[in-house]
């Protein structure tokens, strides 16, 4: 069975950020770059799936980032990594289009991509690639079970409800939680796989695919004036009678 | 068991030796102990380790139990470990492998070179490699890979504490050049609230005596010793290979250090990767070697019973105990008095070799926190200041102080900012 994961270089949040100059995006300047967290979990997801005789691809753009992220994913137990060279478009329509590229030279029994990156929270990359490439998918996925030919998957929804799926393989998922923790990475490992392993690429023709959307402006959510700090329990309690809670 | 011979052994009604008779019920072995038929499979894979082969020289002599502060609040000690290897014990998949806090304090005493030092962070990096890391650790150690400190903090604001300090601390990753003292202030200075009142309290203290300094700014990380004896060796490389591009940078006469465990590193194992002899002394032994310049500067007094806890990395690692006494003593006012535990036989706090992140772990197999066994002594030794001299214990001690009751009796320092409290 073949995996593939997509992989994403997002904005660090522990740092400040601030909006840049145009006023319609991130200050990248000084800005720290990480693997985006739900596509760690979908890394790990795969390599929890993968028995033996099993691949597991790691697939992202060229850039910053790349060699780490691929070469970590390869660290932690990933076959192979593929950098995408030539994508300009970096909105989820590009991004689609130039995984759906990849994907499409390849033969994959299952995709699983992060349920949504932190830079843009739109959660459309897995859907619109499923879509493309004519592939069933499911999203906000926190359990992954294989049957032969089918994936049993459990999707959560809000209120704490949970379905469960029965996917036919070739399939997409977008990977809320895997059901263990990503693992960790021994440094000399990442090290030894920058020092010894090729990663390979595949060059994206044509992209010029674009969601038809464009950011107008972007600013820093502002302070409200709702708030009123309690000195103490008395005055907690005093507040809570006066809401009507008994 | 037939072929063995002991039992063709017959077991006398009586037996009389120099008068005595020693066949009574408190002299009989009821069963034989057998030490063959274990699985050895663990323990020669922990002797097969590039460091791991001391531990197949225990004779169980126990010195090492007595000595080890794990055992004092558990069933530890490197004697313990290599009957348990020797009865099949997986090391690999064990809390055993991360309850060592690298202390030293059994070397100290075995009569036979078995080196826990050694051991233990060559068994937990064949364990990382294998996957087998305790969440916790997890956590620190991918904090330190991705942001160069234990914290996940962003290295941005790794000199946030130096607002506010009424004295200008150069920073050499915007003003980069040649400085006296290249001062590494280490990530618990840095980040930790109370380790940012000592590192103030440093800069008060290095301005009056009229030091040249400067410091890494947000191009310093990690020092990475803990991280080695973790046995995340490939992370310790990297951090090596950052932190002396920048010591070489920047020309100093001397670096001197915050954190004993950056002394040890750059004393004892830095220079086996670089090749570099590094002018380093902690903070203790740089202004020991000023106390005529202290002396006069010390105008304030400080009339409290003070005890002082050597830190394993300076004392017994590095043989420096007197540089922090010294400092003590200078302050006016001070009467030092000693815990049981001192010196050479100095209690550990439980921070060292990983310790720091494993409270959790830890606590599943102790009856109490080091740092609180230690606390304790303070106050059984009538201390009214615990004085430390290593940015781990100010927060551990703090904790023990208040989680044993004893906010009101017992105070902790960094010995910088009982030195800063009494300059005039």
């Amino acid at each position: 069975m073949r995996f593939a994961v997509l992989l994403k270089w997002v904005p660090d949040l522990v740092e400040d950020l601030e909006v840049d100059d145009e006023g319609t995006g991130v200050d990248t300047e000084d800005l720290k770059f990480k693997l985006n967290e739900f596509d760690d979990h979908a890394l790990e997801q795969a390599l929890l799936l993968a028995g033996e005789g099993d691949e597991v691809v790691a697939l992202t753009l060229e850039g910053d980032g790349a060699e780490k992220m691929l070469c970590t994913a390869i660290a932690k137990g990933a076959s192979r990594g593929i950098r995408l060279t030539g994508s300009s478009s970096l909105d989820t329509a590009g991004l689609a289009d130039s995984f759906s590229q990849a994907l499409g030279a390849d033969t994959y029994d299952l995709i699983l991509t992060g349920v949504q990156s932190v830079d843009d929270r739109d959660g459309q990359l897995g859907p619109v690639l499923a879509a493309r490439m004519g592939l069933p998918c499911v999203s906000v996925v926190s359990e992954v079970g294989l049957e032969g030919s089918t994936a049993m998957v459990a999707k959560e929804y809000s209120g704490g409800m949970v379905a469960e799926f029965e996917v036919d393989l070739p399939a997409v998922l977008g990977i809320q939680a895997a059901s263990e923790a990503p693992r960790y990475a021994p440094v000399s490992r990442v090290r030894q796989v920058q020092q010894t392993v090729d990663l390979e690429e595949f060059a994206v023709s044509g992209t010029g695919a674009s969601s038809g959307s464009s950011i107008t402006g972007m600013a820093q959510p502002e302070s409200g004036g709702g708030a009123k700090m309690l000195t103490g329990l008395d005055e907690l309690v005093e507040v809570l009678n006066g809401l009507g809670v008994t | 068991m037939t072929e063995h011979e002991y039992q063709n052994f017959v077991e006398k009604e009586n037996a009389v030796i120099d008068g005595i008779d020693v066949s009574g019920i408190w002299n009989r072995m009821w069963e034989p102990r057998e030490l063959t038929g274990f699985d050895f499979t663990y323990l020669d894979k922990v002797t097969s380790l590039p460091g791991g082969a001391s531990m197949r020289a225990c004779y169980q002599c126990a010195e090492c139990v007595g000595a080890c502060p794990v055992d004092n609040v558990g069933s530890y000690g490197p004697r313990k470990l290599f009957q348990r290897l020797q009865r099949g014990m997986d090391l690999f998949n064990h809390p055993d492998l991360w309850l060592c806090t690298t202390c030293n304090n059994c070397l100290r005493v075995c009569p036979k070179g078995v080196d826990m030092m050694q051991v233990m962070p060559a068994a937990r990096e064949q364990a990382i490699l294998d996957g087998n890391v305790p969440a916790e650790l997890q956590e620190m150690l991918q904090n330190v890979a991705e942001y160069g400190n234990p914290m996940g903090e962003s290295a941005r604001r790794r000199t946030r504490w130096t607002k506010g300090v009424e004295y200008p601390v150069r920073d050499l990753s915007k003003d980069p050049g040649e400085v006296d003292v290249l001062w590494y202030v280490s990530d618990y200075f840095s980040y930790h609230s109370r380790g940012n009142d000592a590192a103030r309290a440093m800069v008060r203290v290095f301005n009056h005596l009229g030091v040249d300094f400067g410091i890494l700014g947000r191009g310093e990380r990690c020092d990475g010793d803990s991280q080695r004896l973790c046995g995340e060796t490939g992370l310790f490389e990297e951090l090596v290979e950052h932190n002396h591009a920048l010591f070489e940078q920047n020309p100093h006469q001397t670096l001197v250090v915050s954190d004993p465990h950056a002394y040890n590193a750059l004393k004892n194992h830095y220079p086996e990767l670089t090749g570099v002899e590094y002018p380093v002394q902690h903070y203790t032994q740089f202004l020991a070697g000023r106390i005529a310049q202290l002396n006069g500067l010390l105008t304030g007094e400080f009339a409290r019973k003070v005890t002082f806890h050597d830190p394993c990395y300076l004392g017994r690692h590095n043989g420096e105990y007197e540089a922090p006494r010294n400092l003590i003593e200078t302050v006016p006012g001070v009467e030092l008095i000693e815990m049981f535990r001192c010196k050479q036989q100095g209690y550990c706090c439980g921070g060292g070799g990983g310790g720091m992140w494993l409270d959790g772990l830890t606590a599943d197999h102790t009856s109490e926190r080091l740092s609180e066994n230690r606390v304790r002594e303070a106050v059984e030794v009538g201390a009214e200041v615990l004085a430390v001299c290593c940015p781990y214990e100010v927060s551990r001690f703090e904790d023990a102080v208040k989680s044993t009751g004893n906010e009101d009796v017992l105070e902790v320092l960094d010995i910088i900012e009982i030195i800063d409290m009494c300059i005039g």
